[in-house]
C-alpha cells in the first residue's frame, strides 16, 4: 500500500569503532554536571557459548532525574536539565565488559502523553489523574557483529516498588522479569549497579520487539 | 502526542531475521526466545536530538584528508533523501557512515589483513539533515574484502550507515551496496533479508545527475525510517 517501507537493518559489523565512538560518551552526567543521583552501570555481554562478546555497541536513552525526556515530544512540566541529554554510547572491551556513568532517571508516564507533573510523593507505579507511571528505567539498544539488526531491552533499578506494576515488566513472565532488574554492584562510593546481557541461551536476557 | 507513538510494526520479510544460518556468528548471537511486546510509551517516542551544530561541516567529505590530500580510489557522491513511512522528510537526523578504503581495508586496529592503508582516508563521515531530509557525502568507492572464517568469501563493496531519526523507535543501522556487483548475490548479510524488494532497497542506484561531470560518479540511495506523525485513518 504505502511505498515508504522502512529500510532493512544490517549488522553493525566489527569495524565501526572509529566512526561511532567519541570520548566521554559513556558518561551522561557530563563529568558530574547533571543533577540527580549518580549511578555507575557495569556489565558484561556474553553469547550462546558463554564466551564474552567484544565490540558490542551499547546505547542508552533515558529521562533525567525529574522524569523528563530531553525531546520535543515530552512537553510535560517536569523539569528539564540543560546538562543532561539522556543519551550515551559505549562498546564492550575484550572481556565483553562495558560501563556507563549516568544519573538515576525519575518516573515517567506509561502513556505516550506527557502526563501531569509528578507530585510531591513521586513514587512510580501509582495511578493518578488517569496516568499510570513507569518504574525508573533505561532503554538500551544493542548492535554487534553477528546481530543482523538491533536488539532492544530495558534496565530497571533494584529495590523499586514500582517495578511490580511497571507495564513493560508486567508483560514478561515471572522468572525472566528479574533479568531486567539490575543487581547491586560492587563499586564503592558512588551508587553502583550491575547489568549483564546474555544474547542467547541459559539466562538469556529478555528482549523486546523493536 | 499520541500520534508520536503510533508506530507500525516492522514488516517481517523486509527485515533480516536474527538467526541467519549462512551468517555464521548469528548462530551463537541470535536470541533463542521470541521478543516480548513493548508497550509504546514516551520512552520510545523520544530519543536524542541532534542539530547541524553537532557535526563539523567538513565531515560530509570523506575523500579529502585533514591536510587537504585526496584519498586513492574512484571518487563518488552518495546522495539521497531520508523520509518517514509517510514520505515526510526527516529533518535533524544524524547520519554516520563508515567504510573500507579502495583496497578493501578499514582504518581499524582489528583489520590487520595485508591490503594497504591509505594515509589520506579514514573512511568515517557524519552529517545532520536539514529540513528537506536530504543528505550528501563525497567519498571513494570501497573495495571488497575477504572474511577470514569462510572459504573464499568476500564482502561486496558496501558502506555502513547509522541513522537516528526522531525517536528511539526509528534508531537503526544498515549497509548499502553497489548496483551490478556479482558479490551482492553471494553476500550472507544482504541475502539474509527475505524479500528481494527489501534487498534491492539497499542497493544504490547509479545516477549521473548526483555526480560531478569529469570528476566523480554519483549514486543515489533514499532511506525510510520508521515512524509517522499522521493521524491514523479511521474508517
Ligand atoms: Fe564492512
Amino acid at each position: 500500500m504505502t511505498k515508504y517501507i522502512p529500510t532493512a537493518g544490517q549488522t553493525v559489523g566489527p569495524f565501526y569503532n572509529y566512526a561511532l565512538m567519541r570520548d566521554g560518551e559513556n558518561d551522561l552526567t557530563g563529568g558530574g554536571k547533571a543533577s540527580g543521583e549518580t549511578v555507575v552501570i557495569e556489565g558484561r555481554v556474553t553469547e550462546g557459548s558463554g564466551a564474552p562478546v567484544r565490540d558490542v555497541l551499547l546505547e542508552i536513552w533515558q529521562a533525567n532525574s525529574h522524569g523528563r525526556y530531553n525531546h520535543p515530544a515530552d512537553d510535560s512540566d517536569r523539569g528539564l536539565d540543560e546538562n543532561f541529554r539522556g543519551f550515551g554510547r559505549t562498546l564492550s572491551d575484550e572481556d565483553g565488559c562495558f560501563r556507563f556513568v549516568t544519573i538515576k532517571p525519575g518516573a515517567v508516564p506509561a502513556e505516550g502523553a506527557g502526563g501531569s507533573s509528578v507530585g510531591e510523593s513521586a513514587a512510580g507505579g501509582r495511578t493518578g489523574g488517569g496516568n499510570v507511571w513507569q518504574a525508573p528505567h533505561i532503554a538500551i539498544s544493542i548492535f554487534a557483529s553477528g546481530l543482523t539488526r538491533r536488539l532492544v531491552t530495558r534496565l530497571y533499578f533494584p529495590g523499586e516498588d514500582a517495578n511490580a506494576t511497571d507495564p513493560a515488566l508486567s508483560g514478561i513472565p515471572e522468572g525472566d522479569r528479574e533479568r531486567l532488574i539490575a543487581k547491586p554492584g560492587d563499586g564503592g562510593g558512588e551508587k553502583s549497579i550491575r547489568f549483564d546481557i546474555v544474547l542467547q541461551g541459559e539466562g538469556e536476557t529478555p528482549f523486546f520487539e523493536e | 502526542m499520541t500520534d508520536d507513538i503510533e508506530y507500525r510494526d516492522y514488516a517481517k520479510g523486509a527485515q533480516p531475521p536474527y538467526l541467519t544460518p549462512n551468517y555464521k556468528s548469528t548462530k551463537v548471537r541470535s536470541p533463542n526466545k521470541p521478543q516480548y511486546k513493548l508497550p509504546r510509551t514516551l520512552t520510545e517516542a523520544t530519543g536524542p536530538v541532534f542539530t547541524q551544530d553537532d557535526v563539523p561541516a567538513d565531515e560530509w567529505d570523506l575523500s579529502t584528508s585533514a591536510t587537504g590530500e585526496t584519498a586513492l580510489g574512484q571518487l563518488m557522491f552518495m546522495d539521497g533523501v531520508i523520509t518517514d513511512e509517510d514520505g515526510r522528510p526527516m529533518a535533524n537526523t544524524l547520519i554516520e557512515i563508515w567504510q573500507a578504503n579502495a583496497a578493501g581495508r578499514y582504518a581499524h586496529a582489528v583489520d590487520t589483513r595485508d591490503a594497504p592503508l591509505d594515509p589520506n582516508f579514514t573512511g568515517a563521515g557524519r552529517i545532520v539533515t536539514g529540513e528537506d531530509g536530504h543528505y550528501r557525502f563525497k567519498t571513494i568507492r570501497p573495495g571488497a574484502y575477504p572474511v577470514p572464517n569462510y572459504e573464499n568469501y568476500w564482502r561486496p563493496p558496501h558502506i555502513h550507515i547509522s541513522l537516528f531519526g526522531r525517536s528511539f523507535m526509528s534508531r537503526m543501522i544498515t549497509q548499502c551496496y553497489f548496483p551490478g556487483d556479482p558479490l551482492n548475490d553471494e553476500c550472507h548479510i544482504l541475502q539474509g533479508i527475505p524479500e528481494a524488494v527489501a534487498r534491492d532497497r539497499l542497493v544504490m542506484k547509479f545516477d549521473p545527475s548526483v555526480g560531478v561531470n569529469g570528476h566523480a560518479l554519483g549514486y543515489r540511495l533514499d532511506l525510510v525510517l520508521r515512524g509517522r506523525r499522521a493521524t491514523p485513518m479511521v474508517g
